[in-house]
């Protein structure tokens, strides 16, 4: 089904393409090009799938509950923030203690902050749809803030940020590949968490809730603490994210660190229909996808944009075949009627 | 409007290989009552379905009048003012049922003058056999009113054919009969012919002219009731002439109370009572049937025992405290069987072998918690259940969805029976089941009972908890309003407390 989807955006998209007057197979090709086509690419590719891996897991372990989370950007950027923060504090400390430290930092800000969004659901039955998009701005505004006032750093003046973490903080590339290991982060994670889910008598009881809330209850199920629990898990992942962003690519808490990145989380969670071992191959697509953008924009003149439309067209299809899909069992008639 | 007649001639429907009707011949002749006997599963409802153009038949017609009628939506079955009422409900649960009544009309005017539509709906309510309150939203209703207000729509449309299903599954004996009477007056007026699905000899014997009996996809046999004799009919529905035995009722209530509910009180919310019972016992070897109109607080009960609502005053289990969390009710071995059992005490979307492990999916066996499901354990587990309790399901790793309603209600038994079982609550078990899946629950039941369990039967089918119980409550508003030995009751009697017989109108249903 989301390959049928995909394909349906495709053909959209080369609609869009052809009254741009551009060629939808030149287009491919680069992007085939830009994302799998050599070592370099591949290696921006990676290095964008990373967070991806994070934040898609922060939608698909809050999914298995039937809830909806879309906030996993706020989790992002402020954990990406504490973690700097953290690094900032350890100054002397060696290189593994920092980060593991930052990582602590970002894994908790995010947890508090989609936690909360699981503590209104489960307390005051508010959507935590909206209250987690909301509370991506809110978090985006609070991260500006701080980064523009009390931790900036003077030296930085076209693009404020704060200080650089230290050297010895910097996660090295992993061995050999010239990498950054988010991949490698990422990859255990939406393994620890598909075992979670699929393995564990939490993750049945998590898939229970979602399935049937009153059968969970009737059963004596804490739904109230399994909701708080996956809404904090998955802001925990997305803060480390941010982390992995700051301590491997940016060096530095700065804007760059809201680049949409929860976002496209969303969008692959869906594209993976929520599975956890399925998001692996989802990101590293849609990293690839992202990784072209630069080189279409310099062979094509297509606007850096265009990559986003593709996506969003991709994303609008696949929620339609989510649609579909349930309407044509329904069409089905029971056998027993 | 003038009773039509419906002829069905050969009618015949498949699903893939699976023939789910063949060669059905009925005649309802206008100004009837019609019974339409047969198990579930026997194509009663496909056969309908067919008539109402929900389902396009394979082979056959249907006259209407005498007339061949092409019917093939369900726009073809109201131009010819074909009605029905079914088990599913399709009201619009967030709209008062004022509304859903105006609305189920063919063509509303763009501005409704709601002051007149009002005057005509009351002046309608008031010729009808029982009141439902206009200005109720309809998603706060029982099922039972619920099943109400459908009837009414279909009469508040005008229709000149009904087809009710199971219709009277959820009223009180003395509703049902009056419902059922006034079906036969407009039948016999030639208002409306009516057509009745149903289980209930008694009701097929009294209320209709004339029966056609389904049995696995076939006619068995038709005929006017008159000339028809209650082992007759069952002997066409379910093939051999034989009543499933009475289950038998071993030992008597001890002297321990099993369930104590003290000074029990809850806040209503809107179109619902909250509870307020004094003293209500459940002793161990003892079942205790609560009977009610629907809709009088046995939701709300059903609840508060299953943790699901906040409530005010004691419950205790065995003398302890219990408020319902998992460790309570695993250490004290309380079970709650809830109504619907597909839509609250499973998940739908799991497999056969998940839905009978809800309960022990982090046990061991022998006891002990686990971190890690036990796949293996777990498909044992469902094994022994399937068997023990003859669940008949295509694939264990199917969803539970696709299952019958006697399977889906058996793998719910054989969850909650399961082990040691010291109370059990357990609401309508047999609501929408057939002949054998009804004797068999209630088999099960009373079998847990001579084993010493302390069973609190909330139930809607007074003949049920008639059956079954030792000991009758009658809740009404919220109330228990009146307590009886079951041995020697007299239906009628409980019949006047559920309906508050002393009051000038009758079961005012709402607060």
């Amino acid at each position: 089904m989301p390959l049928l989807a995909i394909l349906a955006a495709t053909a959209v998209f080369c609609a869009f393409l052809l009254a741009l007057g551009r060629s939808p197979a030149s287009f491919f090709q680069l992007v085939w090009t830009g994302a799998f086509g050599s070592w370099f690419s591949w290696r921006n590719t990676l290095s964008r799938a990373a967070p991806l891996l994070l934040t898609a897991l922060c939608v698909a372990v809050p999914a298995q509950l039937g809830l909806v989370v879309i906030g996993g950007e706020g989790a992002l950027v402020l954990g990406g923030l504490s973690a700097t923060w953290a690094g900032l504090q350890m100054g002397g400390a060696p290189g593994p203690v920092i980060q593991l430290a930052m990582a602590a930092a970002g894994a908790a800000a995010g947890a508090v902050w989609l936690g909360i969004v699981g503590v209104l659901r489960a307390r005051r039955g508010i959507n935590e749809t909206v209250t987690s998009l909301v509370m991506a701005y809110i978090a985006i505004a609070l991260f500006n803030q701080l980064v523009e006032g009390p931790l900036r750093d003077p030296a930085s003046l076209n693009k404020p940020s704060t200080y650089a973490i230290p050297k010895a903080a910097v996660l090295p590339t992993l061995p050999g590949l010239d990498v950054h290991p988010g991949i490698l982060i990422g990859g255990v994670a939406c393994v620890l968490c598909w075992l979670l889910i699929a393995r564990t008598t939490t993750g049945f009881a998590a898939r229970m809730t979602g399935g049937n809330v009153r059968a969970a209850q009737l059963q004596g199920l804490p739904v109230a603490w399994l909701m708080v629990g996956a809404c904090a898990l998955g802001g925990a992942l997305a803060g480390l994210a941010g982390m992995i962003e700051v301590a491997a690519v940016h060096g530095r808490a700065n804007a760059s660190l809201v680049a949409g990145y929860g976002y496209s989380g969303i969008l692959i969670a869906f594209l993976a229909r929520q599975n956890a071992l399925a998001i692996m191959p989802m990101a590293v697509l849609l990293g690839g996808i992202g990784a072209a953008g630069g080189l279409l924009q310099r062979r094509m003149g297509l606007p850096d944009a265009a990559v986003l439309v593709l996506q969003g067209m991709i994303f609008v299809a696949i929620l339609a075949s989510e649609t579909l899909y349930g309407r044509i069992r329904w069409f089905q008639p029971r056998a027993t009627a | 409007m003038t009773a039509v007649g419906v002829e069905a001639v050969g009618i015949g429907k498949r699903f893939g290989a699976f023939a789910a009707l063949s060669g059905i011949d009925m005649r309802v002749r206008p100004g009837t009552v019609h019974g339409l006997l047969g198990e579930n599963g026997a194509g009663k409802s496909t056969l309908v379905k067919c008539l109402m153009g929900y389902y396009r038949a394979d082979e056959g017609s249907f006259l209407v009048d005498g007339r061949e009628a092409a019917i093939s939506r369900p726009a073809d079955a109201d131009a010819l003012g074909l009605g029905m009422v079914y088990q599913h409900f399709t009201l619009v649960p967030s709209m008062t049922v004022a509304e859903n009544l105006v609305i189920a009309r063919g063509q509303v005017p763009a501005v409704i003058n709601w002051a007149r539509e009002r005057a005509a709906l009351d002046e309608f309510m008031g010729r009808m056999p029982f009141p439902v309150p206009l200005d109720a939203t309809v998603g706060t209703l029982s099922a039972g009113e619920r099943q109400k207000t459908e009837i009414l729509k279909q009469l508040y449309l005008q229709r000149r054919l009904l087809v009710l299903d199971e219709p009277t599954s959820v009223l009180t004996p003395q509703e049902a009969e009056e419902m059922l009477a006034v079906m036969q007056g407009l039948a016999h007026g030639g208002t409306a012919t009516v057509v009745i699905i149903t289980h209930k000899l008694p009701d097929v014997m009294r209320f209709t002219d004339e029966v056609t009996v389904l049995r696995r996809g076939r006619l068995a046999g038709r005929g006017a009731t008159a000339g028809l004799s209650r082992s007759d009919l069952t002997s066409m529905m379910i093939g051999e002439p034989h009543a499933p035995a009475r289950p038998e009722r071993r030992g008597g209530a001890e002297a321990a109370i099993r369930l104590a509910v003290r000074r029990l009180r809850t806040t209503g919310g809107v179109g619902q009572h909250g509870l307020d019972i004094a003293s209500l016992d459940v002793r161990a070897h003892e079942i205790v049937g609560v009977a009610g109109v629907s809709g009088n607080g046995q939701k709300e009960l059903l609840e508060v025992l299953g943790g699901q609502r906040p409530f005010e005053g004691a419950v205790t289990v065995g003398g302890i405290p219990y408020a319902a969390t998992r460790r309570q009710s695993q250490a004290l071995h309380v079970r709650v069987i809830p109504e619907e059992p597909l839509r609250n005490g499973c998940v739908p979307g799991m497999s056969v072998v998940d839905n009978l492990n809800l309960r022990l999916f982090d046990q061991n066996d022998g006891g002990g918690s686990r971190r890690w499901l036990d796949a293996g354990g777990m498909r044992r587990r469902a094994a022994r259940m399937i068997a023990g309790y003859g669940i008949r399901a295509a694939s264990i790793d199917a969803p539970i969805s696709v299952l019958s309603g006697g399977n889906v209600q058996r793998c719910v038994l054989a969850r909650e029976l399961d082990g040691d079982v010291a109370l059990l609550i357990v609401a309508n078990p047999c609501f929408g089941l057939d002949v054998k899946a009804v004797a068999e629950v209630r088999a099960r039941l009373m079998a847990a009972r001579n084993a010493g369990c302390a069973i609190l039967l909330i139930s809607e089918d007074l003949d049920e908890i008639l059956e079954l119980a030792d000991r009758v409550v009658v809740m009404r508003s919220g109330r228990i309003v009146h307590e009886t030995p079951a041995a020697g009751a007299d239906p009628h009697a409980i019949g006047a407390h559920m309906l508050d017989a002393h009051a000038a109108t009758p079961a005012p249903a709402l607060a």
